[in-house]
């Protein structure tokens, strides 16, 4: 038997893809189980329009590439594609290892070898299940099915990612690496991604997604669970630039232990629909978080993000800082929510979202929601919303840039805060994009 | 031979006409000086040449080397060789000034081989040493974007510089400063125009002519000493 290559959501399906992949009995089990919540749970009730997507219009499984071992023995398409996309170089100089997945599999990985001398793990999630049973005890469990519809499909037909296991007091100096890339038209995507930081650790870890356009939609839902252990640090960098058929739907969380860091940087340039909304929990004195985000929202396009941090521990502290660039008919909704708890006395949270409306049809919304449970509390919030000053453009254009390099620099500056946090070659291609959008508005 | 030539330049503010018919030429390698009381135009006529689009030229010409000036945008004047220097320089965050140089100086044709040795030169110069890592003009005090409008000028260097009061708010030795680069720029061919209030830049760098704008037009031109006539007695000097 053989996972069927495109499926309606059902039992059957559900049964071929755990068996084919030979899991273990509590994945099967674990998979039913989600797939039975997401057939009760109702659509999200705030955000984005959702009506377009076509639930029984997707391929959730395709594997349109076998793994590898090398790069040139990547199908000629996608070899070209991973190299405009400069991974092979990137891997050689700037990362720990790299993870690269086409559709619903993982096709390559690599791992430096005195990264796995130090006794890091870092595999595919699939392979990861079958290795380690213990995985049992922290899959899902930082976000169940039952918290909403789309981390139950995810969790009824996930399929790739990357598992990572970073020994208690090893620092990972350089930072691991994963790519994601849709291949296939009105495919799904749902990479698993897991992340257990032992005691004392650190370690970064990047992503990137990309996808051709197709007309058809398809559904990128991916799942991140992070576990910060005592001291441990974890940062966690996405860039995805979807084509503009995709809708990116995503869950991540991570739990932060006494003295933790967790950082999640996320730099939003695509999809026709996201919802991503990183969580922090801080579980543990002294824990921190920051989360930084970066959306570009152009024509069409409906980009609803946030950052959550639940403070459950004294002395714990957050800052969500967010930077919204909105261009065309783009929509951008930045959820800022602070949840402090009776027991997190001496708790400091700080939100901060600015949003640059780039045309007069461009629309956003900040939506700040502020919970303290206690007085011994200090919490900030900041909100802005502006226009590129017409003043600033004719001054760069007086110095002779155009009128796109002008704006792009511009946009650049507002989102400076950001960009520097983001690994170079991201920040390179996200000036590329802003540029080129520009270009192609003022023509 | 001329290389901004102004005829008959009408312009209208926020639909009001400031300019009226204003005659003006400049020579290369030449200082010039326009000076006027406040509300007088002066930066009306700066501005509507490089090319702001809120001011609206109505009738008249501008041609810089014989090419007509206004029908282009504002980048492609800079582009030909027309710099000004704001009265008012804007502050641009996140922007940093080395960047923003950087671009600006390839657009002029400097590679950017080039501008590894001329900025640290100009940064020099201007005694701005300390800059390198600021962002565009934010944080800057009044005289400090005055230099740092110097600087840019400096680096660019254009075949016309429009220099709206370089010395206003500016202390006695960076004014020595900014009076150096201009007569540096003058010497290799640069034609400048300084829009000033006082008589005291002017002793620096003489002007071979001196303008004045007053009620849209230019009503009186001369050599440096009606520059100190003007310094000494006010405006009174050509209303008489
Ligand atoms: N947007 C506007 N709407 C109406 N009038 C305007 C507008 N902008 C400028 N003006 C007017 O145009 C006139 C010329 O202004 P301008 O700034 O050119 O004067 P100036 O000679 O540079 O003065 P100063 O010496 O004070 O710098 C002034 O009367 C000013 O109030
Ligand atoms: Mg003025």
């Amino acid at each position: 038997m053989t996972i069927p290559q495109t499926a309606r959501l059902t039992r059957d399906f559900v049964e071929a893809l755990s068996s084919e992949k030979g899991e273990p009995r509590w994945m099967r089990d674990h998979r039913l189980h989600c797939l039975a919540v997401f057939e009760k749970t109702p659509l999200p009730r705030f955000g984005p329009d959702l009506s377009a997507l076509d639930l029984s219009d997707l391929a959730y499984y395709a594997r349109p590439v076998e793994p590898v071992r090398s790069w040139d023995d990547l199908p000629e398409e996608i070899r070209r594609t991973f190299l405009a996309l400069r991974l092979p170089e990137a891997e050689q100089k700037a990362l720990a290892g790299l993870g690269a997945q086409v559709d619903s599999e993982v096709v390559y990985r690599s791992l430096l070898a005195e990264v796995r001398a130090q006794g890091v793990i870092f595999a595919s999630m699939d392979q990861a299940v079958k290795d380690h049973p213990w995985i049992q005890d922290y899959f899902m469990k930082t976000i169940p099915p039952e918290d909403n519809k789309f981390a139950a499909l995810h969790g009824a037909v996930w399929s790739g990612g990357t598992f990572i296991w970073v020994p208690p007091g090893v620092e990972v100096a350089v930072p691991l690496q994963a790519y994601y890339r849709m291949q296939t038209e009105a495919v799904g995507q749902f990479e698993h991604t897991l992340i257990v930081a032992e005691p004392g650790s650190s370690l970064h870890y990047i992503e990137g997604c990309s996808a051709p356009r197709f007309a058809r939609s398809a559904l990128h839902s991916g799942m991140v669970e992070i576990v910060a252990k005592e001291g441990s640090k974890v940062r966690f960098t996405t860039v995805q630039n979807w084509s503009k058929n995709v809708y990116n739907l995503n869950n991540k969380r991570a739990l932060a232990y006494a003295h933790a860091a967790v950082d999640w940087v996320s730099g939003s340039l695509g999809s026709k629909v996201t919802m991503l909304y990183p969580t922090t929990v801080l579980l543990g004195p002294g824990a921190r978080t920051e989360n930084l985000s970066f959306t570009f929202s152009q024509d069409g396009m409906w980009l609803d993000t946030g950052a959550r941090a639940v403070h459950r521990a004294p002395g714990t502290t957050s800052r969500l800082i967010s930077r919204s660039v909105v261009q065309g008919t783009g929509r951008s909704v930045f959820r800022g929510t602070v949840h402090v708890h009776p027991e997190a006395k001496g708790a400091k949270a700080h939100v901060e979202c600015s949003t640059l409306l780039l045309t007069p049809e461009a629309r956003t919304e900040t939506i700040p929601i502020l919970r303290a449970e206690t007085d011994d509390v200090e919490l900030g919030h900041e909100a802005t919303v502006g226009k590129v000053s017409q003043d600033q453009l004719f001054y760069l254009m007086s110095r002779g840039l155009s009128e796109a390099q002008a704006m792009s620099l511009i946009v650049n500056g507002f989102v400076s805060p950001i960009l520097k946090e983001i690994p170079l070659e991201y920040a390179v291609e996200l000036r590329g994009i802003l540029e080129m959008s520009f270009e192609k508005a003022i023509g | 031979m001329s290389v901004l030539v102004i005829e008959g330049l009408h312009v209208e503010v926020g639909g009001k006409p400031v300019l009226r018919g204003v005659d003006l030429a400049l020579e290369p390698g030449q200082v010039h000086a326009l000076m006027g009381p406040n509300g007088s135009g002066k930066s009306t006529l700066a501005l509507a040449l490089a090319g702001e689009p809120g001011y609206t030229v109505t009738r008249g010409r501008a041609t810089l080397d014989g090419e007509d000036l206004l029908s282009l945008p504002p980048h492609e004047r800079a582009r030909k060789g027309l710099f000004l220097a704001f009265q008012y320089p804007p502050e641009i965050e996140g922007v940093s000034l080395r960047e923003f140089l950087r671009l600006a100086c390839a657009e002029r044709g400097q590679g950017f081989c080039e501008f590894q040795r001329s900025y640290p030169h100009a940064l020099r110069r201007l005694r701005m040493e300390g800059f390198d890592g600021r962002e565009l003009n934010v944080g800057f005090s009044g005289g400090e974007k005055k230099r740092s409008e110097l600087l840019q000028l400096y680096l660019l260097r254009p075949k016309v510089a429009l220099l709206d009061e370089p010395d206003s708010g500016v202390d006695v030795d960076a004014l020595r400063l900014i009076a150096e680069a201009i007569r540096e720029l003058a010497e290799g061919g640069t034609a400048v125009l300084i829009i000033t209030h006082y008589p005291r830049i002017l002793e620096h760098v003489p002007p071979s002519e001196v303008f004045v704008l007053d009620g849209g037009s230019i009503v009186e031109r001369g050599g440096p000493e009606l520059a100190h006539r003007i310094g000494e007695e006010g405006f009174e000097v050509i209303r008489r």
